[in-house]
């Protein structure tokens, strides 16, 4: 059959299989050696909408968990996030088309078969996954229904998925809008297993730097659970509205929900507030963190006594986060993708991260092959910076294993 | 060394045949009667370009006052798109449709007594 031919596509896709797509992959996995070491992506995600019918059945509200059945989970979606844009790039990205027709067995879960089958062919042995849509849910114009299903969903990865499978783990949906809401569920679901902190989705338009929100810091600290910013766009912000094609929309919008963030949470001083708690800076590439340390440093030495909660430099507090690396820009500077290292201690506070399924995903390969890194310091974004971090058990996936043997056999 | 690909008529107009010959994959497209032969490997990321979706090249319409008419595909300049990531290719040199100093691997590919073969 032929993909090229528009009236035999749907009949190509139906026979996706995602181990066949990502063969490469694996052929880069082998000639890298990625058996001898630990990989850990600290940003994948899956496809939450899928598995809909399981996650409304957590909903507590009984009314509207009818109403979501009945609207097959159309209500939760986010009213705000308006057209998602063309992620899939009009098929030219088959995973997208492709992902819904694979076929795994009955068991384990979808998810899980999917996720194995992507971590093995790239050679990660521990994944933190994440919602896709519900990435736009602090932007739903009811607050009940992002409380709401967001408990769900947490309960639903918890029971279903974290579970059931040690290498998937998860940085849990926290509805901070509701700070109330983000206490109990860090009482909740802190210590499941699994759970390696939690989440704030960074497309949202309120302060998170308000004293309602300093009990969920204090929870997270005194648990020694990290914060990540995960960010995203909306085609219908105010400002990215203007964007007259996606790509910009896609462009800007990350990098700047978690520019806006990282301005507040610095100059409000809370890395002084909370010393311990770690926070990571996921999904917006690494190229907007010199920009901000600079604008910031520059402006805090005329107005220091602005933000008298600061004891130093801006670009200090911001060299103490961690920054997850994709989608990382190499495309033709290598001498600013280095510098940028430098400037944000990449040794020590970037973790490699895929994003995989979405089509901007970056592969292992993106630091192993940068010319610029030695081995340990390679090792250690993709693996041992995370493993730190999220004090994980360095267990190596049974892929690599068996790897292991049968290249020592041959 | 010359390796057989498959028959001619196993491709069909705007095709495309992925041979795989010892640790090369290469993908052998039929366009306008000619033949094309890549190796399965973006100079992205390393994805199987030659397995991603052939698709026109988009252009741009403008009027003459330099205002947006809209957009079209232009059927003569077909792209090899990778499906990892969407990087696209030139079928017609292998080119990358924005930076021609990348390109895809091109083999040579003959023809004889009905079949397929390329140069490896």
């Amino acid at each position: 059959m032929n993909i090229n031919n528009p009236a035999s596509f749907d009949e190509a896709m139906s026979h996706f299989d995602t181990r066949v797509m990502l063969e490469n992959a694996e052929e880069q996995a082998r000639a890298r050696h990625y058996e001898d070491f630990l990989i850990v992506d600290v940003d994948s995600h899956h496809y939450e909408a899928e598995a809909m019918n399981e996650i409304i059945d957590r909903i507590e509200d009984p009314v509207l968990r009818e109403n979501s059945r009945f609207a097959k989970g159309l209500n939760l979606s986010s009213g705000g996030q308006g057209p998602f844009g063309n992620q899939e790039m009009t098929g030219r990205i088959t995973r997208y088309p492709g992902r819904k027709h694979e076929k795994v067995p009955p068991t384990p879960h979808r998810d899980i078969t999917l996720t194995h089958r992507w971590m093995d062919a790239l050679g990660i042995d521990i994944a933190c996954l994440f919602p896709t849509p519900m990435l736009g849910l602090a932007l739903h114009p009811q607050l009940h229904v992002e409380v709401q299903l967001a408990h769900a969903y947490n309960k639903w990865l918890c029971e279903t998925i974290l579970a059931e499978d040690s290498r998937i783990k998860s940085m849990l949906y926290l509805p901070l809008t509701d700070p109330e809401a983000a206490l109990r569920c860090i009482e909740e679901f802190g210590e499941r297993p699994g759970v390696i902190g939690f989440m704030v989705t960074s497309t949202r338009y309120r302060s998170i730097c308000e004293n309602v929100h300093m009990k969920v810091y204090a929870a997270l600290e005194e648990r020694g659970l990290p914060l990540s910013f995960h960010s995203g766009y909306s085609w219908q912000d105010p400002l990215l509205s203007a964007s007259t094609k996606f790509i910009t929309a896609h462009a800007l919008g990350f990098p700047i929900y978690n520019m806006m963030l990282m301005g507040n949470w610095v100059m409000d001083g809370i890395p002084e507030r909370f010393p311990k708690l770690k926070t990571i800076w996921i999904e917006s590439g690494l190229a907007w963190v010199p920009f901000l340390m600079q604008r910031f440093d520059n402006e805090y030495m005329m107005r220091s006594s602005e933000v008298p909660a600061l004891k130093r430099l801006p670009s200090d507090y911001m060299r103490e986060m961690f920054y997850a690396s994709q989608p990382m820009e190499m495309v033709n500077n290598a001498e600013a993708l280095e510098l940028t290292f430098k400037m944000i201690n990449a040794e020590s506070q970037l973790l490699y991260s895929s994003d995989y399924p979405h089509w901007d995903m970056d592969l292992p390969s993106t630091i192993f092959d940068l010319p610029f890194l030695d081995m340990q310091a390679k090792r250690a974004i993709l693996g041992e910076n995370a493993r730190k971090l999220f004090n994980l058990d360095p267990q190596l996936s049974a892929a690599k294993l068996a790897k292991k043997v049968s290249y020592t056999q041959r | 060394m010359r390796v057989f690909v498959c028959d001619i008529d196993d491709i069909e107009e705007g095709g495309v045949h992925i041979l795989k010959f010892e640790n090369i994959k290469i993908g052998v497209y039929r366009h306008r009667g000619a033949f094309y032969a890549y190796k399965n490997l973006c100079a992205h990321q390393g994805g199987p370009a030659c397995e991603g979706r052939l698709m026109k090249k988009v252009v741009e319409r403008l009027n003459a006052d330099k205002t947006y008419i809209g957009e079209d595909f232009d059927a003569a300049d077909p792209h090899i798109v990778c499906s990892w990531h969407g990087w696209e290719y030139r079928l017609l040199t292998g080119e990358n449709a924005v930076n021609p100093n990348i390109r895809l691997k091109r083999y040579e590919v003959t023809q004889q007594d009905n079949k397929l073969y390329v140069e490896v």
